[in-house]
């Protein structure tokens, strides 16, 4: 049993990266899309304190762009840590979603730290080195951010079951992503409280994997935790939240997509691209003129009139 | 029990009359505007024998009503072969990348409904939260379309019909394309955008379009020169009675220079000001010729147009008219295009056209508002604000603020020449949409003008009595500065139905009127509060 257990861990780190990069490469391959941006754009420098672009000067395509990376952190740091937008569009769900997101930030920093006390243990790193100092702040991160999920997820369940607004439109796939999560940290709680409190059995666990030393797993709440993360590892990146990647190009390549077409060879190169491609929808304006391509249609008058 | 609580969903598909009505007691009281709503004047019934008026109580989009199930098939076929190559590069490369991450990343939180100036104004009828038509749309992509493995189970059933079809075609045309809604959300999502693509499936594909947008919009611009009608002949003839006119009335002589090769700036209208709003031609030719621009307007055909209806409703009508943009600024070897006061004008030519036109027609392109702060703050022309001494709010078009970021230069302008300027709450970026956005301003069959002032216009008229709340009455005029044409005449028939100039002596027009009124080489009185 323990062996699967490993090689489920192993399968689960693969299916997660190559979902991550099929969505990303998915996204990247396709035609770059027509200026679609929203503002405020983050990095408009003083601009974005009120919302205002580039386009607000005369002749703007001969100045000098601004392009503050502060100002993106300063957007992306309360909204990623804090939930900014839902604290300001939708209050009531913000303390329900908050946790829960908290909670997976905690578990994330306490596996950061995991990987420390792995790797300090592999180099051979006795109990007084790093590991003392980083073993307290994993274990606070970890119970934490257990009990956050736990707490959150249910919440987030409850909420989608009972209220109508939100019930509405949550499909078993929300049910599903939920109560998955809910599972999962339940028996993570058992499993710190009662089985592994110092999550030496978890260090050990991961140290086993990566010198593929299949031992026996200690214990059986502790197998049935690890499946249940693996699962949950797998799984995330196939559903809609694997937006914690997503959004990235959510918010900096559509929504703060401002890059202007001056002397910008990428994008002449993607318009040269795209106006050839075949064109094929049915309606009578556009096709049966024998125009194929966007060029040809986008350039063809339909009702041209004879110069008088 | 109220009506709208009711509406599921899957009510999209049932054999029911309409799927929903806005009630009068579920509308957004206006602040001290006592006004009796009339309930709707019911759609008449030749034009429920023709079209699917299966919605609720208006129709903008005419979809033939199927009259055997094979129709009914082919409705529902032709959908989603438009729906299939919505979701291609090839067909779609526009916008799929929105499309599919919004598709596939809403959370389905319901963050942007508070945001939704409709869905307020009808105290929260269903249909008008942004994620109801979109989730719609979501659940036929993930069964019909990309066909993931239970997909009716795992997102939610829904039964595809010619009602759900018909429905959907229809709520697409229920929104203002705002994307207020979009700038609210956590993740990114845009179900605006959704809506646009909807739109874009019943016109590219199914040939099934908005009459004022697509045939009196669009084709008429493509084979006239104008969605006005007006060929190159009868619109210089009439910018040349609007010289005439106002030569006289300001006592500034003017003449608009037309086809004038190598000039510095291509100005182009939104030509309906030509016809609805003079003053505004007038305005520009006044203050261009007081700073010594070296412009002009092109007469060859859409030239003299800004419009580009595409941007509401169709990639390749939008292409095409944006082509011939910059073809008559090539043509006329200008530095530049200059956009005159119309939002979606701005927003087509000078954003979203800038990942269409090729290098060649890759003429620079701005908007006039930088242009007439420059001139204002110049000292070229001489102002006197006291003739502006009257209380003015902007009101921000979408497509100039949210989708462009202009914002300071309009405010600076009138910070100098308007001493009693105030603002609406929210503004800039954050503004509510006038409600005739994404064409709705030029529509005026059945009961489309119902439904713009009672649902769509609402909020906007909410702001504006807000921002006059220390002046009420019809004893102080006052005076809503609305730069987009389409945005005016949003505002011109509101005003008229709520009776706002007798009862409040409230009017709008654009910026450029502002200026010229405060200019003291102009006979004072440009701007006016009725006919004179």
């Amino acid at each position: 049993m323990s062996i699967i257990i490993y090689l489920l861990g192993y399968t689960a780190i693969i299916v997660f990266l190559i979902a991550v990069i099929f969505r990303v490469i998915n996204y990247i391959k396709l035609p770059m899309h027509v200026r679609w941006e929203l503002y405020p754009v983050a990095h408009e420098g003083k601009r974005a304190s009120y919302g205002g672009s580039y386009l607000e000067d005369v002749d703007w395509w001969k100045k000098d762009r601004e392009k503050s990376i502060i100002g993106e952190l300063k957007v992306m740091i309360p909204e990623i840590f804090f939930l900014k937008a839902v604290w300001e569009h939708n209050r009531p769900l913000w303390l329900s979603t908050y946790s829960f997101h908290l909670g997976l930030y905690l578990i994330c920093a306490f596996l950061g730290l995991l990987m420390i006390n792995v790797f300090a243990q592999l180099i051979g790193c006795s109990e007084n080195c790093l590991i003392t100092y980083v073993s307290p702040i994993m274990r606070f991160f970890g119970g934490a951010g257990i009990i956050l999920c736990l707490i959150g997820s249910i919440w987030l369940l409850r909420k989608r079951l009972l209220e109508p607004e939100l019930k509405e439109y949550s499909g078993p796939d929300h049910y599903i992503n939920l109560a998955l999560f809910a599972l999962a940290s339940s028996i993570a709680l058992i499993t710190w409280l009662f089985v592994d409190p110092s999550f030496t059995m978890a260090r050990d666990f991961i140290v086993n994997m990566i010198t593929f030393n299949f031992s026996p797993i200690p214990n059986n709440i502790f197998g049935l935790q690890m499946i249940l993360a693996f699962i949950v590892i797998a799984y995330i990146p196939m559903t809609h939240m694997s937006h914690f990647f997503m959004k990235y190009f959510l918010y900096h390549d559509i929504r703060w997509g401002d890059e202007p077409n001056v002397d910008n060879m990428k994008t002449q190169n993607n318009i040269g691209k795209v106006l050839n491609y075949p064109v094929s929808w049915s309606a009578s304006h556009i096709a049966g003129h024998g125009k194929t391509t966007w060029a040809e249609v986008a350039t063809f008058n339909p009702v041209a009139q004879p110069e008088s | 029990m109220n009506a709208k609580k009711k509406i599921s969903i899957n009510d999209i598909s049932k054999d029911t009359e309409k799927l929903t009505s806005v009630k009068n007691e579920d509308l957004m009281p206006l602040p001290s505007l006592f006004v009796q709503e009339e309930e709707w004047t019911p759609l008449s019934d030749d034009l429920k024998e023709k079209y699917a008026c299966i919605l609720d109580d208006t129709i903008i989009l005419p979809i033939p009503r199927p009259k055997t199930v094979q129709e009914e098939e082919a409705l529902v076929n032709q959908f989603l072969s438009g729906m299939r190559k919505l979701f291609t590069k090839e067909n779609n490369w526009t916008f799929i990348q929105i499309l599919e991450t919004t598709m596939n990343h809403c959370a389905r939180c319901n963050t942007c409904s508070d945001a939704c100036h409709m869905f307020e104004s009808t105290g929260k009828n269903e249909m008008y939260r942004p994620i109801y038509r979109s989730e719609i749309f979501r659940r036929i992509y993930k069964t019909y379309v990309k066909k993931e493995p239970f997909a009716m189970w795992r997102y939610g059933d829904l039964e595809l019909n010619w009602r759900t079809v018909a429905r959907l075609g229809e709520m697409a045309y229920r929104c203002n394309l705002c994307r207020r809604c979009a700038q609210t959300c956590p993740i990114g999502a845009d179900n605006a955008l959704v809506a646009r693509e909807i739109r874009k499936i019943f016109s590219q594909e199914m040939g099934i379009t908005v009459p004022e947008l697509h045939a009196k919009g669009s084709m008429l611009q493509l084979e006239k020169g104008s969605s006005t009608a007006m060929t190159k002949l009868v619109v210089k003839d009439n910018v040349e009675f609007i010289d005439e006119d106002f030569s006289e009335e300001t006592g500034f002589e003017i003449e608009t220079p037309w086809d004038v090769e190598g000039a510095d700036i291509l100005l182009i209208h939104n030509a309906g000001e030509i016809l609805a709003w003079p003053e505004n031609i007038a305005a520009f030719s006044i203050i261009f010729k007081a700073a010594g621009i070296s412009w002009t307007l092109s007469s060859d055909l859409a030239a003299y147009d800004s419009i580009n209806y595409g941007v509401f409703y169709d990639d390749v009508q939008f292409a095409r008219t944006a082509i011939l943009h910059a073809q008559a600024a090539k043509k006329l070897g200008v530095k530049k295009i200059v956009l005159g006061e119309c939002g979606h004008a701005h927003k087509a030519l000078t954003v979203i056209a800038d990942r269409v036109l090729p290098e060649e027609l890759n003429v620079p392109r701005e908007s006039c508002f930088p242009l007439l702060r420059d001139i204002v703050m110049s000292g070229k022309i001489k102002l006197d604000p006291s003739r502006n001494n009257f209380p003015v709010t902007i009101h921000d078009p979408c497509n100039l603020t949210r989708l462009m970021g202009i914002i300071k230069p309009q405010r600076e302008i009138v910070q100098k020449i308007c001493p009693q300027f105030r603002e609406m709450h929210p503004h800039g970026p954050h503004n509510y949409c006038c409600g005739g956005g994404s064409g709705y301003a030029i529509m005026s069959r059945n009961t489309i003008p119902e439904w713009r002032y009672k649902v769509a216009g609402r909020k906007k008229l909410e702001q504006i009595l807000n921002a006059f709340s220390d002046c009420r009455g019809p004893d102080q005029k006052k005076y809503v500065c609305a730069p987009c044409s389409n945005c005016k005449g949003q505002l011109r028939d509101m005003f008229e139905q709520y009776e706002l100039l007798d009862k409040e002596q409230l009017i709008y027009n654009g910026l450029v009127e502002l200026i010229v009124n405060a200019m003291v080489d102009v006979e004072p009185g440009f701007v006016k509060w009725e006919e004179e």
